[in-house]
């Protein structure tokens, strides 16, 4: 079993820049992840609209049924999401990490247009690795 | 989907996990989007009227019931997205946290929505919606004078309601 179903990346519009799916289930539609990708975009927006306290930057962790979705939003507004099984820990560093890599082979790819998709072969090597450093570290403990 | 055992109150209620209140409001759907109940504790944000609030919130678990049912990774056919699903047909969400506050979410077999909004660092609340859904059937849908659908506005269940939260981690 995994610990991590899918992974998308959405830019400050809410396009999907990135999906990746990791699960049994089969890959999803693409318009669907588009989709869900700009209605997540939304409902992240008017969570903070709703907040009975000031300061709200949006839903980190949505708890549902069969998964937990942990997302991670940048100061620039990109977002990071990963779908995982319910109740696993240490996403946050995770999904930290993951901005780290985008950082280090997406934006400083001098052939990457921004808020586009992402194509960069480096960036999908590393983020395997550690998809698969997180997945050994799961099943260690 | 499960059914909320009998009838009867549960002699001794969840055992709230700290003292303090530390919740900011509630809300209560029924499953044609009206809200029965909105009761507000704490909240020193306010940003539209309290209708236009009330559909804002509607809409937003709308939405996000469709995203669970859509995204959940365990069964292969889903439907498409948007499509209004019944209670308790495909994956539903019980919670979701944000930086200021977190949000519990019960929805009834009947459709009637729960919805608690706490600190974000309260505990699971699942057990607590159950006990407020039993409140509220004890003291709203048994009384013979409340019209199914119209806003609630028993005394009784709102300072019982307020006992309760009040005690709640």
């Amino acid at each position: 079993m995994a610990a991590i179903y899918s992974l998308y990346i959405i830019n400050k519009s809410g396009g999907l820049i990135f999906y990746k799916d990791y699960g049994l289930a089969g890959r999803m539609d693409t318009n669907d992840s588009l989709r869900l990708a700009s209605l997540w975009h939304s409902m992240h927006a008017i969570s903070q609209q709703l907040s009975p306290i000031s300061g709200c930057s949006g839903i980190e962790l949505l708890e549902a049924d069969t998964f937990d979705l942990h997302c991670f939003q940048s100061l620039t507004g990109t977002k990071f999401f990963v779908v995982s099984e319910p109740g696993t820990q240490n996403m946050e560093n995770l999904l930290k990490h993951i901005y780290e890599l985008y950082t280090d082979y997406v934006l400083k790819n001098p052939f990457y247009e921004m808020e586009m998709p992402i194509r960069c072969e480096l960036f999908d090597i590393n983020l395997a690795q550690a998809i698969q450093k997180d997945r050994v570290a799961y099943l260690g403990r | 989907m499960q059914f909320f055992g009998s009838s009867e109150i549960s002699p001794s209620p969840p055992v709230p996990t700290a003292s303090g209140n530390n919740a900011h409001m509630m809300y209560v759907f029924n499953r044609n989007g009206v809200c029965l109940l909105y009761r507000e504790w704490n909240r020193p944000l306010r940003t539209l009227d309290s209708n236009q609030d009330h559909k804002l919130m509607f809409g937003l678990l709308f939405s996000l019931k469709s995203l669970t049912a859509k995204m959940d990774p365990s069964s292969g056919d889903k439907g498409n997205l948007g499509v209004p699903q019944l209670p308790g047909q495909g994956c539903s969400f019980h919670s979701f946290r944000t930086n200021t506050y977190k949000l519990s979410f019960m929805e009834s077999p009947s459709g009637i929505k729960i919805i608690l909004v706490t600190h974000p660092k309260a505990s699971d609340l699942r057990e607590s919606l159950k006990y407020i859904y039993n409140l509220y059937v004890e003291y709203v849908v048994k009384n013979p004078l409340y019209t199914p659908g119209t806003p609630i506005k028993s005394e009784l269940f709102n300072t019982t309601l307020d006992q309760y939260v009040r005690g709640l981690g």
